[in-house]
């Protein structure tokens, strides 16, 4: 592999997420890690695919990542909606999930009383804007 | 923005209903109809769409565009306006909700902004499996311009400038430990990655290995450049199943890439790494016991020198790093060592990865640049003490550290700071301990964890360990001595002075802390027989103080043999014959009325 390989796999991930973004697609993170997955991170995931094959939804977009820090409000979340700042939600179970999948996810009205807070850490950087 | 609708879900929750009794469904049912939809748009019931506060919602799919209904009134009218224009219907009968209260940015959350992201930088924010998502956050970059652009000699000075330390626990030089390393002629060397974390309440070299494997892949590849190595292997606990899973696909996808395996990036460097499950011994985490139990050997430690930088694994040269440590070293070669130097203490650089445990409100896993004080820790990010409780201890360092005390609190955290306190940074574990602790529980709680532990090669450790274990059990049950707090300082000293490797030497540490700061507490426990905590079940009275009792009668409620009899507006009587120690009477009464 060359720099012009590495560079090329960089640009091809950025351009599909920026295609992704221009089609309205809505990114969810479910945080599990070990962390997360014991404090029911499983639910919270079966519960978005589930109202996602219900709707039958196509512009949903479920990834898995890591522990994002806070272990004591796991489960967590975090949405991408397009063009807005990413809103991170704690302390989840299925039914909140569901709230969260409705007014939000496709809504694009975030609940506040399950928010942690909006935005990045300070060295992440979403990808697509860099 | 909506271009057409399949499909239409309307809220079916109580709570809608209870503003406005609205039968949703079937007013969509009879308006499609009229309008000749049916069949064409399917309905969904679902859960609260949003808070509705004036009536029932529907929501248009795909889109996600939300409406209250206000009135059954000419509704099919409005939804036939609608589909028409596919436009905001006008009309006022939908409204859209209102907006709701703020949400906080991240950055004015204290847990968040008092961090700093070096290692964790990845956390949360890229999908571990996808090798492209590591690559698109400047991944593997590193290791491009390590191997197109630098010499061996140079990595290693860019790390000798960093001043990075190995984040273990020991906190040696890192730079150094590779020269030394690469010095050695002998060949095949071997990296090895010490996931071997055993520490209770320490979670951060898991959190790394499962949210982001390739930075630790990446780290070791370019110690292997830099040492002459082939051949990496990493040691991980069988007890992280998600973070053994995530550093397998890791391998293999690099793999796949080429980043690992024969000719990477094409410049001619062969390296490959493989997993070693742990069986779940503590000592293990120890360098050569670790390198032992790789040969497929007994885990025990030997005599160093050696060192194993000149023969360690198969009597080889031997580069040992911890997980963190080498997830550092993508960033040192991005960013060069002046800028990891110009973070943190002089002595002790970069940002260490805490995981802060206990009776904090916020547990979690924090970041932090080196010489942070405690203070911040665990009141700012930790958020201070859940509940009403007082802080009491902190503990650091697992069962190799220290007990410290609200006074230690301005101590900054590096390498070296609080070793006159008694303590140690360690590994990074921070348990927070309120004023239900009893700190001679826990002290006896890692005396135990370091007997179960101990490998049994020597004595101090095998049978020292033990014998303080009985010491200090005997002051739990009340047959504590006064000669016995003077026994158990030199029981202690004598296990630290003359054990073998570093779980014996560090193992009293708990003992000698707790003894140092909490000296009181161990003279009311053999002195006045009284355990201040209330943990100690055979120290405990279980006396009803007739002024503190309020008489609410909760403690004869949770009591599972009915040895509380209680009455109205009168103190509840506590019948000892009955009585089986349980302490479900403590824990439920709020009044702290029985002791």
């Amino acid at each position: 592999m060359t720099i012009k390989e590495l560079s090329e796999i960089k640009e091809t991930y950025i351009g599909e997420r920026k295609k992704e973004l221009e089609e309205g697609v809505v990114t969810v993170d479910v945080h599990m890690g070990t962390c997360g997955i014991a404090a029911g991170g499983r639910n919270v995931f079966s519960a978005l695919q589930g109202e996602i094959e219900r709707l039958g939804v196509e512009n949903v977009k479920l990834r898995v990542t890591g522990c994002a820090g806070l272990c004591s409000m796991e489960p967590m979340i975090t949405v991408h909606l397009p063009g807005q700042t990413p809103v991170k939600y704690g302390k989840l179970d299925a039914a909140k999930t569901r709230e969260i999948f409705y007014s939000h996810i496709l809504g694009g009205h975030p609940k506040a009383e399950y928010a942690i807070g909006q935005g990045l850490e300070k060295p992440q950087k979403r990808v697509e804007i860099e | 923005m909506i271009s057409s609708v399949s499909k239409i879900a309307y809220c079916a929750s109580r709570k809608c209903k209870f503003r406005k009794p609205i039968d949703v469904r079937s007013l969509l049912e009879k308006a499609l109809d009229e309008l000749g939809y049916r069949g064409r748009i399917g309905l969904v019931e679902t859960e609260c769409l949003i808070s509705c506060f004036q009536g029932p919602s529907i929501m248009f799919l795909p889109g996600g565009k939300v409406f209250q209904v206000l009135s059954e009134e000419h509704f099919t009218e409005t939804l036939k306006g609608f589909f028409a224009s596919l436009q905001h219907p006008t009309s006022p009968l939908l409204s859209e909700p209102r907006t709701e209260k703020e949400i906080p940015g991240i950055e004015h959350l204290d847990f968040f902004a008092k961090q700093k992201l070096i290692v964790l930088r990845n956390r949360g924010h890229i999908d571990a499996e996808a090798i492209e998502e590591y690559i698109a956050h400047d991944g593997y970059l590193a290791l491009y311009k390590t191997l197109t652009a630098m010499t061996p000699e140079d990595v290693i000075g860019e790390v000798k400038l960093s001043g990075l330390r190995g984040r273990g626990g020991a906190g040696f030089p890192t730079g150094r430990k590779w020269e030394e390393a690469r010095k050695y002629g002998a060949f095949p060397k071997y990296v090895i990655c010490n996931g071997d974390e055993g520490d209770p309440g320490a979670f951060m070299d898991r959190s790394v290995m499962e949210s982001d494997p390739h930075a630790v892949l990446e780290g070791m590849i370019i110690c292997g450049y830099a040492i002459g190595a082939r051949k990496g292997h990493i040691y991980v606990r069988a007890e992280y199943p998600l973070a053994l899973r995530m550093l397998r696909t890791a391998i293999d996808r690099a793999r796949e890439k080429g980043f690992l395996g024969r000719n990477i990036l094409g410049t001619g460097f062969d390296f490959d790494i493989d997993i070693y499950p742990g069986a779940g011994a503590f000592v293990c985490g120890e360098s050569t016991a670790l390198m032992y139990s790789i040969e497929g050997k007994r885990g025990m430690p030997r005599i160093k020198p050696p060192r194993s930088t000149e023969s360690g694994l198969w009597g080889k040269p031997t580069c040992l790093n911890n997980v963190e440590t080498f997830a550092n070293v993508a960033q040192i070669i991005l960013n060069g060592g002046e800028w990891f130097r110009s973070i943190g203490t002089a002595e002790s650089t970069g940002t260490k990865v805490f995981s802060l445990t206990g009776a904090v409100k916020n547990v979690g896993l924090v970041e932090v640049p080196m010489g942070t004080d405690l203070r911040t820790i665990i009141f700012e990010i930790g958020g201070g003490i859940r509940g009403n409780a007082r802080f009491k201890a902190v503990q650091l360092g697992g069962p190799s550290g220290g007990c410290l005390t609200d006074e230690h609190l301005h101590l900054p955290v590096t390498f070296d700071s609080l070793q006159d306190a008694g303590a140690m940074m360690g590994s990074g574990g921070i348990v927070v301990m309120d004023d239900t602790n009893c700190m001679v529980d826990v002290a006896r709680f890692f005396t135990q964890f370091c007997v179960d532990e101990s490998c049994g090669k020597c004595v101090p450790c095998r049978v020292g360990l033990r014998v303080m274990l009985g010491t200090l059990e005997k002051i739990i049950v009340g047959q504590g001595e006064p000669s016995d707090l003077a026994l158990l300082e030199r029981q202690a000293n004598h296990i630290a002075s003359t054990s073998h490797c570093g779980l014996g030497q560090a193992a009293p540490n708990p003992v000698l802390s707790t003894l140092r700061y909490f000296h009181d507490e161990y003279e009311a426990h053999i002195r006045e027989k009284r355990c201040p905590a209330l943990v100690c079940v055979d120290l405990i009275r279980f006396e009803i103080d007739a002024e503190a009792c309020k008489h609410c009668g909760l403690c004869s409620k949770v009591c599972p043999v009915d040895a509380i009899t209680w009455q109205k507006k009168e103190v509840a009587v506590l019948h000892r014959e009955k009585c089986i120690r349980c302490k479900s009477c403590i824990r439920a009464c709020k009044f702290k009325a029985i002791h």
